[in-house]
């Protein structure tokens, strides 16, 4: 009699966090069995290791910190063009980092907007090259993401809690107290941790914006040791510790996100009665406008840079481009078949390692992944057949701890409200996940998948270790058209891909809005 | 008959025993103080909370290894009792079918029983759209459809009016005539009590009596129940 | 070559197709990219050979001998290309590669002669800048000077690793003195050529670590006369680009007839306007327009594979120092 009835399954989530697990430790393994006797750590792979951590916890804390702000004003202000806005949020993530580079650096670099500007009214240009370069683009990166998901925990408030605390004439002490402190405490973990895992792994970005070697991290080191050293066992010995640190954070994460959740409402329209003060109002258009400027700076940047390309484009473009969109396709789906089903099994409330296990996604090296994936692969089958859909099952898996972070909330909050409700009734099983789970789940559904398609899009991924002349993705031949000088086709191109990518989202996104006007 | 022999219920540290039995068709309230553990012994019955030991049994069948929704009964909640991305017609529709998968003299039914709680012309709104009242007919439209031998009430009609919760009782008391079924209701209003119940258990002390009649008990309550009412 | 020609058969249903010999290259992204050299070598050599001439792009140099080196004796390939001499000690080192047994009068301004090699092409490495800005002539002038640059980062890059060696091959023991001086004309450092590229010509720096045959593309392809290679009086260190056959190949004679035709006309007269680099065996109409005026180092630089090969880790080490003050 010790088994308590559940409306749902257990079992599925916790074979797709075995099957995620083994990806990722399956490749280690097979890499460190391949190692020879190597050099193990060198001194500079400590310094690496310091560096890492030092601008990936700046970067997770200035990032999380900006995105509260923005967002609260984000949740608490209607205006035009506020779910452009939002839906730009998704922009700057899914931007391959080559091109989210050279935007960067339009506006913010030696020759850039804000330098020419500053040398006009004869100040001395930008310094943007150092820590805080790395910092300010993995803010750029990452503020968004940050946003996107700290502002769903608002909307997660149902709509009779703001009622009530309009009814209870609450300030803005009190709304902090009541409902925005509680809120932020069970979502800003998961965030900090998120970012902190992604800017782990971050290694073009860091290099290029650090200004040099010092700003060498973990990966560009797992990087040195695969393709200067050959030295697998060391490549090994690193993404260990990467994922090891990042485990951690998700451990941290984990443990520090506590806290009931805010209860189910009828689904009634959202209205805010609060913040309808001066400076609150001024306080938020601030936000807006100057979260606004950074983001969209940038990537205004990418456009126009890429508006003159786009006519020249090659056919070999096109192709690529529908290669892209099938990967998304196949790789959206292969989350959503991952997530849920974890999502669900963490909702239950017994298995939060297998959130765990969800971000670890994030912290393994792509390199290492696919070299393992290879060096499994490679006896049994052509790697270049699979290439397709290898792909589209690492870029799934590393979507995961962001589909995580969005659906198990919401998924606690199902189960919780409507589990009793439904086993009363008889609802267990496929009746529940089809009734119940999934219509209740279907804004955050919707904007997981649009974040995954995004996602994969973007990823150059490790289709670049298994790339075939004839199918490439568009980031790869965004690369392709670079090494060959052509960088006007290839801005061209990259905005095709910015254009793509944002259409994905913002289509699956829309599709599974709730709070209609959010 | 439904027989609770020898029965412990854990929920959490706080534990209520209960060996006791209500015959088929009757009417009971379950009334107490408190955290006296009213609910759950309710949700023992429905099986949410499990035995530590003793059992449950319905007409001489054991229910204490079934799953809830495998058990005879029907329950209704404090709150929360529908689903709010359903339409009123497809909430009630849960009791026949919990995958929705109607077949057309199924969906005659669905509309016969809202037609019986007067909830006709609402079928296709959500319950956002709804009174309270009316909310808490759809959930009696859909006990209807259930056609469980067990009803189980854990006062899900504590937050109507007077009037309203009367006329909520009444209703109750008619489908249960219906369909004949058993009826246990959670309250801690002795008017409810006298309204519709022939008898009473009274919990106290993490014990649950045996039933009593009401009026004999009301009229003349023991200790326990005499601190409770005042 | 079991798995490709599993391959083949699934992506062509013609019996025939499947039993046409077929010899699988592997070489780095660019060369098989739509505007390498990769499609047009393709179609001559499959228009001579009867064969299926298969091109497989596995990243850059670096990443092409760690697959090599990944898959071992049991490799696919019959023939790997694009090597460089910063790495041909390493690929040797692994035994898994043949004789080549070409012969051929290469144009190349060092002396070749390597048994289990062949080049292809050759480059000279060279900061490429904007014809009016004025460039320094060496590394001590640039180091003097308030010029920028941006270099690759030589642990990912073919070119950063040439920059490298060309200081060492330049310098010797007094290469960590050059590099302190250009530690603050340093403006930032790439993963690859391609951003370091992007990075130029979108105005970040005055100066880019690229080929002396960069501006041969400007002014070729897009007749854009305004890009130009500084001459450093030191030398320019070369790349020297190669390939060779693995011995494991089964189509050894396929594989060989393939190395030959890599050294001949239909090949070489291919490699200058789209890998951007000198042919080994210059074509007997010449280069084409446009070549003429690049410069011409007035010394080419080249360690041997072995001296590459044995100061490469002291050199990075070097490098590392002074850039991380």
């Amino acid at each position: 009699m010790a088994r308590r009835a559940e409306p749902i399954g257990a079992f599925p989530g916790i074979g797709a966090a075995l099957l995620v697990a083994a990806l990722i430790f399956g490749t280690l393994a097979a890499v460190a069995l391949r190692a020879e006797p190597g050099r193990g750590f060198a001194a500079s792979d400590w310094a690496a290791l310091r560096f890492t951590l030092v601008q990936a916890l700046l970067s997770a804390g200035i990032s999380v910190g900006l995105a509260t702000g923005l967002a609260r004003a984000l949740a608490r202000r209607r205006f035009w063009g506020r779910s452009v806005l939002i839906a730009l949020l998704g922009a700057p993530f899914i931007l391959p980092v080559i091109v989210a580079i050279l935007g960067l650096l339009a506006v913010f670099g030696r020759a850039g907007w804000v330098s020419q500007v500053m040398i006009y009214f004869g100040a001395e240009p930008l310094q943007i090259y150092g820590l805080h370069g790395v910092v300010l683009a993995h803010v750029f990166f990452n503020l968004p993401l940050a946003t996107r998901l700290i502002l769903q925990g608002w909307q997660e408030i149902p709509a009779e809690r703001f009622r009530l605390a309009a009814q209870l004439n609450a300030g803005p002490g009190a709304m902090w107290q009541l409902l925005e402190a509680p809120m932020l405490r069970r979502v800003v973990p998961g965030a900090l941790a998120v970012v902190f895992a992604i800017c782990l792994s971050s290694f073009a970005v860091a290099l290029t914006l650090g200004g040099g070697p010092r700003a060498t991290t973990i990966e560009l080191a797992i990087y040195q040791a695969f393709r200067f050293d050959f030295d697998l066992g060391r490549a090994a010995l690193l993404s260990v510790l990467q994922l090891g640190l990042t485990g951690c954070a998700a451990y941290v994460a984990l443990r520090v996100s506590a806290g009931e959740g805010m209860g189910a409402g009828l689904d009634r329209v959202l209205r805010r009665w609060d913040g309808a003060g001066v400076t609150a109002r001024l306080l938020d258009a601030g936000w807006i406008a100057l979260a606004g400027l950074f983001l969209v700076l940038p990537l205004a940047a990418v456009v126009l840079s890429g508006l003159p390309g786009l006519l020249l484009l090659p056919s070999g473009v096109w192709a690529a481009a529908l290669t892209s969109v099938l990967v998304a396709v196949i790789s959206t789906l292969l989350l959503l078949g991952l997530a849920l089903p974890m999502a669900a099994a963490v909702a239950l409330g017994r298995w939060k390692a297998i959130e765990g296990a969800g971000i670890l996604g994030l912290a393994a090296s792509p390199l290492v992944i696919g070299t393992g994936l290879f060096i499994v692969i490679y006896p049994i089958a052509d790697p270049f057949l699979l290439a397709l859909p290898v792909t589209a099952l690492v870029n799934a898996v590393m979507a995961l701890p962001f589909a995580l972070r969005i659906l198990v909330p919401r998924a606690r909050e199902i189960t919780m409200r409507y589990g009793r409700l439904a086993l009363s009734l008889d609802m267990a099983g496929t009746a529940f996940v089809w009734r119940v789970f999934l219509p209740r789940m279907r804004a955050q559904i919707g904007f997981a998948a649009g974040l995954a398609a995004a996602l994969s899009m973007g990823d150059l991924g490790v289709i670049a270790l298994f790339a075939d002349p004839e199918v490439a993705t568009l980031p790869l031949q965004v690369y392709r058209l670079m090494g060959a000088y052509q960088m006007q086709a290839a801005a061209g191109a990259a905005l095709l891909l910015l254009l793509l990518s944002m259409g994905a989202f913002w289509l699956l996104d829309r599709g599974g809005r709730w709070h209609a006007e959010a | 008959m439904l027989r609770l022999e020898n029965c412990e219920i854990a929920n959490g540290v706080f534990k209520v025993s209960a060996d006791l039995q209500i015959a088929a068709g009757s009417r009971v309230a379950v009334v107490g103080p408190s955290g006296a553990g009213k609910t759950t012994l309710i949700e023992a019955i429905a099986g949410f909370l499990p035995l530590t030991q003793g059992r449950i049994l319905w007409q001489g069948q054991d229910l204490s290894a079934m799953d809830p929704g495998k058990r005879p009964v029907a329950m209704l909640f404090q709150d929360g009792n529908l689903f709010p991305h359903l339409t009123v017609a497809q909430n009630a529709g849960l009791g026949l079918r919990p995958n929705l998968r109607l077949t057309l003299p199924e969906q005659t039914k669905v509309q016969r029983a809202l037609d019986r709680v007067g909830l006709a012309d609402l079928a296709a709104r959500k319950p956002a759209a709804l009174s309270g009242g009316q909310q808490s007919r759809v959930a009696l439209a859909r006990v209807l459809l259930q056609r469980r031998d067990l009803l189980l009430l854990d006062e899900p009609f504590a937050a109507l009016g007077p009037a309203l919760k009367a006329e909520m009782l009444d209703l109750v008391a008619e489908i249960a005539s219906e369909t004949g079924a058993t009826v246990l209701m959670v309250s801690h209003d002795p008017q409810d009590a006298r309204r519709i119940a022939d008898q009473v258990i009274l919990v106290a002390e993490g014990q649950a009596h045996a039933p009593q009649p009401t009026a004999a008990l009301l009229d003349n309550p023991p200790p326990a129940l005499k601190a409770y009412l005042g | 070559m079991k798995y490709s020609v599993f391959a083949a058969a699934l992506l062509s249903a013609t019996a025939a197709y499947a039993d046409t010999p077929e010899l699988t290259v592997y070489t780095y992204d660019s060369f098989v990219s739509d505007w390498g050299p990769g499609p047009l070598v393709e179609k001559a050599f499959e228009a001579q050979c009867g064969c299926d001439l298969k091109l497989v792009g596995a990243g850059d140099g670096a990443a092409l001998l760690a697959r090599i080196k990944l898959e071992g004796a049991r490799s696919d390939a019959d023939v790997v290309l694009g090597l460089d001499t910063n790495l041909t000690a390493a690929a040797k080192d692994t035994g898994l590669f043949a004789e080549h047994g070409v012969s051929a009068e290469y144009d190349l301004p060092v002396a070749w002669d390597d048994a289990i090699f062949a080049p292809y092409d050759w480059g000279y490495f060279a900061f490429v800048h904007n014809v009016d800005a004025t460039a320094p002539t060496n590394f001590k002038a640039l180091g003097a000077s308030d010029m920028k640059i941006v270099i690759q980062d030589p642990r990912s890059s073919t070119p950063g690793l040439g920059l490298l060696m060309w200081v060492k091959a330049a310098y010797g023991d007094e290469a960590p003195v050059i590099w302190a001086d250009l530690a603050d004309n340093v403006v930032t450092v790439t993963k690859g050529w391609s951003e370091a590229y992007g990075l130029f010509l979108d105005g970040e720096a005055d100066m880019v670590l690229s080929y002396t045959t960069s501006p041969a593309y400007h002014l070729i392809a897009e007749e854009d006369a305004s890009k130009a290679a500084a001459a450093f009086d030191e030398g320019h260190y070369m790349q020297v680009e190669v390939a060779g056959i693995l011995a494991g190949s089964d189509q050894p004679e396929l594989a060989r007839d393939f190395m030959q035709f890599m050294v001949r006309e239909e090949f070489q007269s291919v490699i200058p306007t789209t890998n951007w680099m000198y042919p080994s065996v210059t074509p007997a109409g010449g280069l084409p327009a446009g070549f003429e005026t690049l410069i011409t180092p007035a010394k080419s630089l080249l360690l041997s594979a072995e001296d590459a090969a044995a100061l490469r880790d002291g050199a990075l080490d070097e490098w590392l120092d002074a850039l991380s003050q």
